[in-house]
């Protein structure tokens, strides 16, 4: 029989929760003994090659690029999972969610204190640049999600007994010190 | 000498003094019911709804229900808690609770609750509102991102005048907590840190004070909210 397929990416998140994946130690080798990666910033696959099984997302969507590959991840994984509190609410991205996209630009480009360099005033305004959303979504809200890791970041036991159950079809085990939203 | 009457919660027959209401009968025998908007020493308000119990079949808060002899009462049990759970995740998506950056994590009696109920994700959508951060008083912050409206510092917290040193200001969803600044621009540090615990999230922080305690030495990391009352009841022999 062949491996399960997992991928995984980092939407408007810091990569915290990949690290977390990396935090489970010694058993990342039991992790490639039992599963395949394909489209993953593990492996630097960077487009599908094939069907997933499971398709873990980190990070809210906060631009236009974001939404595309959550929808890609939707279209490409059998089971999506929600990993961090980004990807379930938005995260510290979405503390921008109260203010208008407008004001969060020119703070960040032409009126913040720590901006120096941009003497002509330019604004991003490219057609390669992803176009950025009115507010950061939580992923469950662009797209189906099926399981949800909170944690900032998920603690890598919460991360390997929830991959340990969908491999395994046991029932998850969850004890009260890997659920945390912090 | 006080009357003691006897009352039934999940099948257990428990004593009570007549005139406690549910909740006190309950935690004095060890049976944790979840509250939010209840703190000793401040009469009850049963805003928050989260101690809804079924009193011979009917929805009552027990906050707020005096105990009366015979009283059949349903707990925890599965239909309740799940009514539980939808509250807490109403609480949660009503207001803006950033857990990974707020100075209550760990503390946080609003998140502990989420921790008990397995709240993964809660079911309405995220609502994002506007609020106000005042950072003008020297000793407290006041973010009402975080609020939750229990009222808990605008009925618990006087100062020596028994003057309030909160109050609400606006109505319906418009309502928020503000501060009053005359009576809070001399208060002790006592008072700061007696008002930062008197709020179950973290709108009230004394400043100074946010993330001085290790993750995993704080009230919630390791031991779930309610855990002292099922568990003083266990050490005292029973």
């Amino acid at each position: 029989m062949s491996k399960p397929i997992v991928a995984t990416t980092s939407l408007a998140g810091c990569f915290g929760c990949h690290m977390s994946i990396l935090d489970i130690d010694e058993r990342i080798l039991d992790l490639f003994d039992l599963v395949e990666f394909n489209k993953s910033p593990i492996d630097d696959i960077k487009t599908f090659t094939k069907q997933c099984d499971i398709g873990i997302i980190e990070g809210g969507c906060c631009n236009s690029e974001n939404v595309h590959v959550l929808k890609e991840f939707r279209k490409n994984c059998k089971i999506l999972i929600s990993l961090g509190e980004c990807a379930i609410m938005g995260g510290l991205p979405a503390l921008r969610n109260g203010i208008p996209v407008e004001e969060c630009i020119r703070e960040a480009y032409l009126e913040g204190p720590t901006v120096t360099l941009n003497k002509e005033g330019i604004l991003p305004n490219d057609d390669e640049l992803p176009m950025i959303l009115d507010k950061v979504y939580p992923c469950h809200e662009i797209v189906k999600i099926d399981y949800f890791l909170p944690g900032c970041p998920p603690r890598a036991d919460l991360i390997w007994n929830a991959l340990v159950a969908l491999l395994t079809g046991n029932e998850m085990d969850l004890p009260y010190e890997v659920v945390k939203f912090d | 000498m006080s009357e003691i009457i006897k009352i039934v919660i999940d099948g257990k027959e428990i004593e009570a003094t007549k005139g406690q209401t549910i909740l006190q009968a309950a935690v004095n025998n060890g049976i944790y019911i979840p509250t939010l908007c209840a703190f000793d020493g401040i009469k009850p308000k049963a805003s928050c709804r989260l101690c809804t119990v079924k009193v011979n079949g009917r929805a009552m808060t027990a906050c707020t229900t005096p105990a009366t002899e015979g009283m059949e009462i349903e707990n925890n049990t599965a239909g309740i808690n799940e009514i539980r759970k939808a509250i807490i995740e109403a609480i949660f998506v009503e207001g803006n609770h950033f857990c990974p950056s707020c100075e209550k994590s760990g503390n946080c009696e609003l998140q502990a609750l989420g921790y008990r109920f397995m709240m993964m994700v809660p079911r309405f959508p995220y609502s994002f509102p506007q609020r106000p951060i005042d950072a003008t008083n020297p000793k407290l912050l006041l973010d009402t991102n975080r609020c939750i409206l229990c009222l808990r510092c605008v009925r618990g917290l006087k100062d020596e005048n028994g003057k309030s040193l909160f109050a609400i200001k606006h109505r319906g969803v418009h309502a928020e907590i503000v501060m009053d600044h005359e009576v809070c621009a001399n208060i002790s540090d006592e008072m700061a840190q007696k008002a930062m615990n008197t709020c179950p999230v973290g709108v009230i922080i004394k400043k100074e004070k946010g993330f001085d305690e290790a993750i995993g030495t704080r009230k919630f990391d390791k031991q779930p909210i309610g855990h002292e009352i099922e568990n003083k009841f266990n050490q005292g022999g029973n």
